[in-house]
C-alpha cells in the first residue's frame, strides 16, 4: 500500500540508523581495550579459536589457489615464451590481491559467521543481560576480546596464505612444469616490491580484518533474539562481509596502485 | 589448566607461523634485501639526453653482473639533461674515472637497465663523481626512422622505395636541429647517438 518513495525513504533512514548504531557500538568496544590490557587471556583464547582453527583451511585453500595459478599462469606466459616471469606473475596476483580478498573471504565463513551465531545465541538465551545485571559490560567482556582477536588474525593468515600460494605455485612451475627455478625466484624478487606490494597487502589484510569482525560481531549483537533472528543474522554477517571486502578492496587498490 | 596451556601454545604457534610468513614474503619474494642494502655504497651521477623508461631502483651492471641501482632520476632544466644517481655496492670500489654508462634493455622488451663499460684510467670513481661519457636509451621510433631514412638514401632501387622517403624526410632532420642546441651546454661526448642519425654504430658516440 505504502508509496514506493516512503519505501525509499524507510529503507534509506534504516540503512543510516543500522550504520550509526554500529559506529557506536564499536566506539564502545574500542573502550574495551583497557580490560583487555589487563586481562590478555582473553583475547588469546579468542585467538585460539578465530585464528589457529583457521590455519588449515587458509593453508590448504592457499595451497591450492596457488598450484592453479601456476598451471594457468603457465598456459599463457609459455605462449609468449616467457614462463620465466611465472613467480612474478603467482606472487604479485597472491600478495596483492588473492592472500588478502580470499583470506578475508575464508575467514569470514569459517570464523566470522561462528562468531554471530555465538553472541546471537547469547543474546538469545539472555546470556548478554544476565551480564549486564551483573554490572559486568558485554561488549567489552564478550565483544571487544573476539573482535581484536579476529583484527590480530586476519594479517597472519593473509600472510600465511600468500606464502603457500608461492610455494604451491614453484611446486607446479618449477616441479611439474619445468620453469627454471634461479629464474622463477631472482625475477619474482627483482620485480615485488617489499613497500609497494608486501607492505599494501598487509594493511589491506589489516582493514579487511576490521571490517569482516565488526560486521560479525554487530550483525550477532544486533540480532533478532528469536533462533530465525539468529540464523538471519548468521547469513547477513556473511553476506555483508563479502560485499564490504570486495567493494573496500576495489576503493583500496585504487588508492594503493592506481597512480601507477 | 592444562587445556589453557595447550591454547596459549597454539596460539603462539599460530602467530610465529603468521611472522614467519611475513618475513618469507619480505625476505624471498621481495625486493627488501636488495633496498636495504642500498642504504651502504657510494653515488655517481651521469647526464643522459633520454633514459628512455628507465625506471628508480633499475640494475647498473658492469660484465653483466649487478654492482648497484639507480637511486634517483631527476630532469635538469638548465641543460634539458637527465640526471641520474647510481647506488654503487661498497665492495665494487674500482671503477675507472672514464667509464662509460649507456642504458640499456634486457632482451627484446624488457626493463632497461644501466650498463657500465669500465675505460683505462688509474684513478677510481668515488662519492660524488660524475660520469662523462654516457650513451642514451634507444628510442624504438628513432632507430625505425633513422633505418628508413638510411634506406631511402641508400636503396633508391626499390619499388616501394620511391613514395617511401617523403614520409622519413620530414621527420629525421627534426633531431639535428634539437642536438646543437643543448650541445654546446653539455659536454661534447653526450651528443653522440641523436647527433650522428645516419650512424648506426653507438661505438662512434664514445671516443
Amino acid at each position: 500500500m505504502a508509496d514506493p518513495f516512503q519505501r525509499l525513504g524507510r529503507f534509506t533512514l534504516g540503512a543510516l540508523q543500522k550504520l550509526g548504531r554500529a559506529l557506536f557500538f564499536m566506539a564502545h568496544v574500542w573502550l574495551g581495550t583497557v580490560d583487555l590490557v589487563l586481562r590478555p587471556r582473553l583475547v588469546i583464547s579468542q585467538m585460539f579459536f578465530l585464528g589457529v582453527m583457521s590455519v588449515l583451511i587458509v593453508a590448504v585453500s592457499g595451497l591450492f589457489v596457488g598450484m592453479v595459478l601456476g598451471l594457468q599462469g603457465y598456459n599463457v606466459l609459455s605462449d609468449f615464451g616467457a614462463e620465466q616471469t611465472l613467480g612474478v606473475m603467482v606472487a604479485a596476483s597472491l600478495v596483492r590481491e588473492l592472500g588478502p580478498v580470499v583470506t578475508a573471504l575464508l575467514f569470514s565463513g569459517r570464523a566470522g559467521s561462528a562468531l554471530t551465531a555465538e553472541i546471537g545465541l547469547m543474546k538469545t538465551t539472555e546470556q548478554l543481560a544476565g551480564m549486564e545485571m551483573m554490572a559486568v559490560d558485554p561488549l567489552r567482556r564478550v565483544v571487544a576480546p573476539r573482535f581484536f582477536a579476529g583484527v590480530a588474525s586476519m594479517p597472519l593468515l593473509a600472510a600465511l596464505f600468500s606464502m603457500v600460494g608461492v610455494m604451491g605455485g614453484y611446486f607446479v612451475g618449477v616441479g611439474l612444469l619445468g620453469v627454471d627455478e634461479g629464474a622463477f625466484w631472482s625475477q619474482m624478487t627483482a620485480k615485488i616490491d617489499f613497500y609497494d606490494d608486501v607492505v599494501n597487502g598487509v594493511i589491506k589484510s589489516a582493514v579487511f580484518g576490521v571490517i569482516v569482525t565488526w560486521i560479525a560481531v554487530y550483525e550477532g549483537y544486533d540480532a533478532v533474539p528469536t533462533a530465525e533472528g539468529v540464523s538471519r543474522a548468521t547469513t547477513r554477517s556473511v553476506v555483508y562481509s563479502a560485499f564490504a571486502v570486495l567493494g573496500s578492496d576495489f576503493v583500496l587498490t585504487a588508492l594503493m596502485f592506481g597512480d601507477h | 589448566m592444562h587445556q589453557s596451556k595447550l591454547m596459549e601454545t597454539g596460539v603462539g604457534l599460530f602467530v610465529a607461523l603468521g611472522l614467519m610468513s611475513l618475513f618469507f614474503l619480505a625476505m624471498q619474494v621481495s625486493n627488501l634485501a636488495d633496498v636495504t642494502g642500498d642504504a651502504k655504497g657510494y653515488r655517481i651521477t651521469a647526464r643522459f639526453q633520454n633514459v628512455g623508461s628507465l625506471k628508480v631502483r633499475a640494475t647498473v651492471s658492469m660484465a653483466g653482473v649487478r654492482v648497484g641501482r639507480v637511486s634517483s632520476i631527476r630532469f635538469d632544466k638548465e641543460s634539458y639533461e637527465a640526471v641520474v644517481d647510481l647506488m654503487i655496492d661498497p665492495q665494487f670500489d674500482t671503477i675507472p674515472s672514464d667509464t662509460t654508462a649507456t642504458i640499456l634493455t634486457q632482451g627484446l622488451l624488457g626493463e632497461q637497465y644501466v650498463g657500465l663499460s669500465p675505460g683505462a684510467e688509474s684513478d677510481y670513481l668515488k662519492e660524488g663523481d660524475k660520469i662523462d661519457l654516457t650513451q642514451s636509451a634507444m628510442v624504438l621510433e628513432q632507430v625505425i626512422s633513422r633505418f628508413l631514412f638510411s634506406k631511402a638514401e641508400g636503396g633508391g632501387a626499390q619499388p616501394g622505395g620511391v613514395a617511401e622517403p617523403a614520409k622519413p624526410e620530414p621527420v629525421a632532420p627534426e633531431p639535428a636541429p634539437a642536438v646543437p642546441a643543448s650541445e654546446p651546454a653539455a659536454d661534447p661526448a653526450d651528443a653522440g647517438v641523436t647527433g650522428t642519425a645516419p650512424e648506426p654504430s653507438p661505438a662512434g658516440a664514445v671516443r
